[in-house]
Formats: structure tokens, C-alpha cells, sequence
């Protein structure tokens, strides 16, 4: 048995074993890469940096903890972003799981904001982000096709009360806000089918701006919505929220995520070399010995 | 040590490795986290459904309404109706009664029909067609850089790249010839979207596992080793040395089986 008759006989836990040393190795030596910033993500931080103070920002976290590593590095970018700029926010969850990732991102981005911080060479003050009048968290609807059609007439229809119970109405930043006329922009962050309910029943339906963040698996997908003006900005997987990050000068989770990405990418792309050419002369080996 | 935090830590780390631990090869550890994560997301489902969904949008309509009276003195006693559309769906749990289910089921597949197909013909189609045949940037036809080498010629591509992927399907002509060329190019086109869909996969599937890499090493090992952590505690060293003993362990017994098993291998032989 030679090496490539070896290397076809392989178990692949030898595999994932290799994979995991590379990327724990990665991880722990300290070293940073450039990211090249796409103009898909960066039409979006322009997007939400050229809004004057007080528009609202819809920002619909539609994903579960599944796709949390890839979609709160975006959710918590964004967010920090417009709440820097005095942008207010109405977040909705349409994913069944999505309630509690919302709510740890909100949690998490206002003790964040609550602290004096320097952003691309701006000195931002800390303030304290209120519920009600800084965002609204409308929660969870199940049917999500139906729930975004009826946002389009009035929030109130599916939403009577916010994710706390605290009746629409009540709600001080709410007060004139009726459906989608009265957002800027709507960012759909998504692990799920959820996106093409947005773009079908939501932008299709209603005309808003919509950009989207992706898991990386969907991305590619949703790239022809981009070409045909449907979606303004995508932002794919982790390097998409690395690219937020980089641009908004606030370097996170997903940062620091790419130095493990790029010698896991090198070590699989070596795999997949070898592995193409073990089969080439194992198949070769064969056709002789069948002569 | 706030011990909720400690908690629900060490819970998280611990499930995190049993998932992983599939990797090597199925076991209880592995077991428990799965049935645990179907169970405590039906759980948390139909919490967040009673509470988000059933009590505003249908029992806060009724309140002002006498249950006794099933609500129709409510001022808003329309209500009633998608509720009892709502109850006609458990009917399916009777072999009897099952058929009731049909017509919640009808009205809500009659009106998701007329409201998607519309739109989605619109969205998905038309405009997917019109983005198919824009014209070429023949102003920045070579592109603007290393980078970004075919932005002119991108337009071009989406309609070749379109056509021949239509006639790779098209299978009432034989693909010989120049239809059978046409399809290679389909093809290749084809192979060229999975190739970018398979990398943005890949990238997926990693950063499943930086991010657990993270929470392993931010949330657990330096609440348990860096003093300069808000959680900082010696029951997170506890448990930290604890779980890679049983790790240990685990690992040992399966090389001594491993070498067992290799032994009555080549004693039989």
C-alpha cells in the first residue's frame, strides 16, 4: 500500500483532529490580516452613517443561536453603530429562537454605548439607551410572511404590544410611527428562509431599502437581488461582519474570528489538493491494473 | 462569582465539548446535548407563543368580554372566530373530528396562495428577468482593478452565464453539437456558483467553531485562570480541571480498548 492508497484509506477524524490544532493554534498566536472591505458592506455602513440623528434604523434578527456566530458580530456592529449616531432602532425577532438573541444583543450594546469610546478618530460620549425611546423590541410573531405584510399597514395589526407587553401605543418612540414609510432603511440579519419573505412580501411589497447579513452558506444565493436593485447591501458570513467591524472602526468578535479563518482555509484548501490528487493516481493505478 | 453566571458557564462549555465530542464518534454526552437542545427549544417555543402571540393578539382583544360568556359580549368579539379556527386545528388528534382541521388549513393555504403568487412572480421572476439583460458598462469595461478585474463585463456574464445553464436543462434536443457546447459552458457556469457557494460554506462551518473556540476560551478558561475576569472564581478551575480529567479518561480507556481489541486481532490471525 503506497501513500496515496493510504491517503484514500484515511480516516477522517485524523482530519477534523489536524483542522482543530490549526485553528486552536491560530487562535492563540497573536497576529491580525488585512480585510478588504467589499462595496456590498460597505454600502451599507454608508447607507447607516449618512442618516441625520433620530431616523429609525428596523433591524430584524432573524436567526437562532445556531447562526449566532456569524449574524450577533453584524447585529452587535450595526447596532453600536446607529446607537453612536443617535439612530433609533425597532428590532423585531421572526425567528422562533430569535427573541433571546435579540435581547442579549440589546443588553450587551447598551452597557457597550454607556461607555466613552473613539470611533474612526470621533469621540463619542457615553449615554444610557433607553427602551421605548432609543428602540422598541417587538419580539416574536410566528408566520412570518403574514406578519410582514402586516407591518406594512401598521405595526400595531401584529404587534398591539412591544416584546415587554407595553402596549405600541405607550411607547414614546413610537408615537407616528405607523409601518414602513416611517423607517429609513430595514437590515435583515438572517440564518433562514425568512430573507426571501423580506424581499418578496416586504421590500416587493412595500419598496423600502433593504439590506441584508447572511450566513455564509446563503450568501451566494442572495447575490442576484443585489445585481437587480432589490437589496442595497450584503453582507456574507463572518468576513462580512468583519468588514462592518473594520469600517466602523470597532474591531469584535468576527475580527478577531478571520486569524483563525485563513489558516483553517489554507489547511483545508491543502486537503482538498491532496485529496483530488490521491484519487487522480489511485483512479490511474487502477485503469493500468484493469489493462 | 455571581453563581448563575457559573452555572449556566460551565453549562455551556460542557455542552459545547459533548456536541464536538461527536466528532470522534457517537456517546451519551453527545446524547444529552442533542435531546436537550430539541427540548428546551419546543419548551421556550411555546412560551414565547403563549406569551408573544395567544395573550396580546387574541385574549388582550377579549378582555373586556365575560369568559363565561365565551367572550361574545367582548367589544371586539370578531376575535373569537381566528381563535376557534385556531382550537379546529387540534381536531387532527381525533380520528373523528380530524377533518375539522381542513378548514382552518384551507382558508390559511387559500389566502398564503393569492397573497404569494403575485409576489412572488413580480419579485422573483420579473425583476430577477430585467436584472438578467441590463445593459453593458462599456465606460468601465475592463473592471477597476486587480480586485475587481470584470464589473463592465459582469452584465455580459449573467446573461451568457443564464442561457447556458437554461439549455444545459433543456433536454428535449441532444446535447451535441452546438447545443452540447452551449450546455458545457451551462455547466461550467453551474460548477462556478457551487464552487462560490461551497467556500462561503466552508467559511460557515468554521466560524460554528471559532465562535464556540471563543466562549471556550473568553467565557470559561479565563473565568477560571485570568484574575483581571469579572467572573473570576476557583469553582470555574473546579470544573475546568474536572472536565478535562473526565476528557482524559475518556480519551485512555478508548487507546486501551483501541490496543485491546489490536490484541486478540493478531492472536486470532
Amino acid at each position: 500500500m503506497n501513500f496515496f492508497d493510504r491517503l484514500m484509506r484515511l480516516d477522517r477524524r485524523w482530519v477534523f483532529l489536524f483542522l482543530t490544532v490549526v485553528c486552536v493554534a491560530g487562535y492563540y498566536v497573536d497576529y491580525s490580516i488585512p480585510i478588504r472591505v467589499t462595496k456590498e458592506t460597505r454600502s451599507i455602513y454608508d447607507f447607516i452613517d449618512s442618516l441625520p440623528p433620530g431616523d429609525i434604523v428596523f433591524v430584524a434578527i432573524d436567526y437562532d443561536p445556531s447562526n449566532q456566530a456569524e449574524l450577533h458580530p453584524m447585529t452587535y456592529a450595526i447596532m453600536e453603530h446607529a446607537f453612536r449616531k443617535n439612530l433609533r432602532i425597532i428590532f423585531t425577532a421572526l425567528s422562533q429562537n430569535g427573541p433571546g438573541m435579540a435581547d442579549q444583543a440589546i443588553r450587551d450594546i447598551t452597557d457597550s454605548v454607556a461607555l466613552d469610546r473613539t470611533y474612526n478618530g470621533i469621540e463619542y460620549k457615553g449615554r444610557q439607551i433607553v427602551n421605548g425611546v432609543d428602540y422598541t423590541f417587538l419580539g416574536y410573531k410566528p408566520y412570518f410572511s403574514i406578519i410582514i405584510l402586516s407591518m406594512g399597514q401598521n405595526f400595531r395589526i401584529s404587534f398591539p404590544t412591544d416584546y415587554y407587553g407595553t402596549p405600541l401605543d405607550s411607547i414614546p418612540m413610537m408615537r407616528g410611527v405607523l409601518n414602513y414609510d416611517n423607517v429609513a432603511c430595514l437590515i435583515d440579519l438572517s440564518g433562514g428562509n425568512i430573507t426571501d419573505a423580506w424581499i418578496s412580501y416586504g421590500q416587493g411589497r412595500y419598496n423600502f431599502p433593504l439590506a441584508l447579513g447572511l450566513t455564509g452558506v446563503m450568501t451566494a444565493q442572495y447575490y442576484p437581488y443585489l445585481n437587480s436593485g432589490q437589496v442595497f447591501g450584503i453582507m456574507g458570513g463572518m468576513l462580512g461582519a468583519a468588514q462592518y467591524e473594520r469600517l466602523a472602526d470597532n474591531p469584535g468578535l468576527a475580527i478577531d474570528g478571520m486569524r483563525v479563518q485563513l489558516p483553517a482555509h489554507i489547511v483545508i484548501l491543502l486537503f482538498i489538493i491532496i485529496g483530488n490528487i490521491g484519487y487522480f493516481v489511485t483512479r490511474r493505478k487502477v485503469q493500468l491494473e484493469g489493462r | 462569582m455571581d453563581f448563575t453566571t457559573f452555572l449556566w458557564t460551565t453549562l455551556g462549555a460542557f455542552l459545547t465539548l459533548a456536541t464536538f465530542s461527536f466528532l470522534y464518534k457517537d456517546n451519551p454526552f453527545y446524547k444529552l446535548a442533542e435531546h436537550l437542545v430539541v427540548g428546551v427549544s419546543a419548551g421556550y417555543f411555546v412560551i414565547i407563543v403563549w406569551h408573544g402571540t395567544m395573550v396580546p393578539n387574541l385574549f388582550q382583544k377579549l378582555a373586556d368580554g365575560d369568559w363565561f360568556m365565551l367572550w361574545l359580549n367582548s367589544t371586539q368579539p370578531w376575535y373569537i372566530v381566528p381563535g376557534i379556527l385556531g382550537i379546529l386545528m387540534w381536531t387532527r388528534f381525533s380520528r373523528k373530528y380530524g377533518w375539522l382541521s381542513r378548514w382552518p388549513m384551507a382558508l390559511y393555504i387559500g389566502i398564503a396562495a393569492g397573497v404569494a403568487v403575485p409576489l412572488e412572480m413580480s419579485n422573483k421572476v420579473n425583476k430577477q428577468l430585467v436584472a438578467t439583460m441590463v445593459d453593458i458598462n462599456w465606460s468601465n469595461f475592463m473592471g477597476t482593478g486587480f480586485f475587481d478585474p470584470f464589473s463592465g463585463l459582469a452584465n455580459l456574464l449573467i446573461f451568457i452565464g443564464v442561457i447556458a445553464g437554461l439549455i444545459y436543462f433543456f433536454f428535449s434536443k441532444a446535447h451535441t453539437g452546438a447545443v452540447g457546447g452551449v450546455a458545457k459552458l451551462g455547466i461550467w457556469t453551474l460548477m462556478i456558483g457551487f464552487g462560490a457557494s461551497f467556500g462561503f460554506t466552508v467559511m460557515a462551518r468554521i466560524s460554528l467553531f471559532i465562535n464556540r473556540l471563543q466562549y471556550l476560551d473568553k467565557n470559561w478558561r479565563e473565568a477560571a485562570f485570568d484574575s483581571s475576569n469579572p467572573n473570576y472564581g476557583a469553582g470555574f478551575q473546579i470544573v475546568f480541571w474536572l472536565i478535562i480529567a473526565l476528557i482524559v479518561v475518556y480519551v485512555v480507556r478508548e487507546i486501551m480498548t483501541h490496543l485491546s481489541h489490536k490484541k486478540a486481532n493478531s492472536a486470532t490471525e
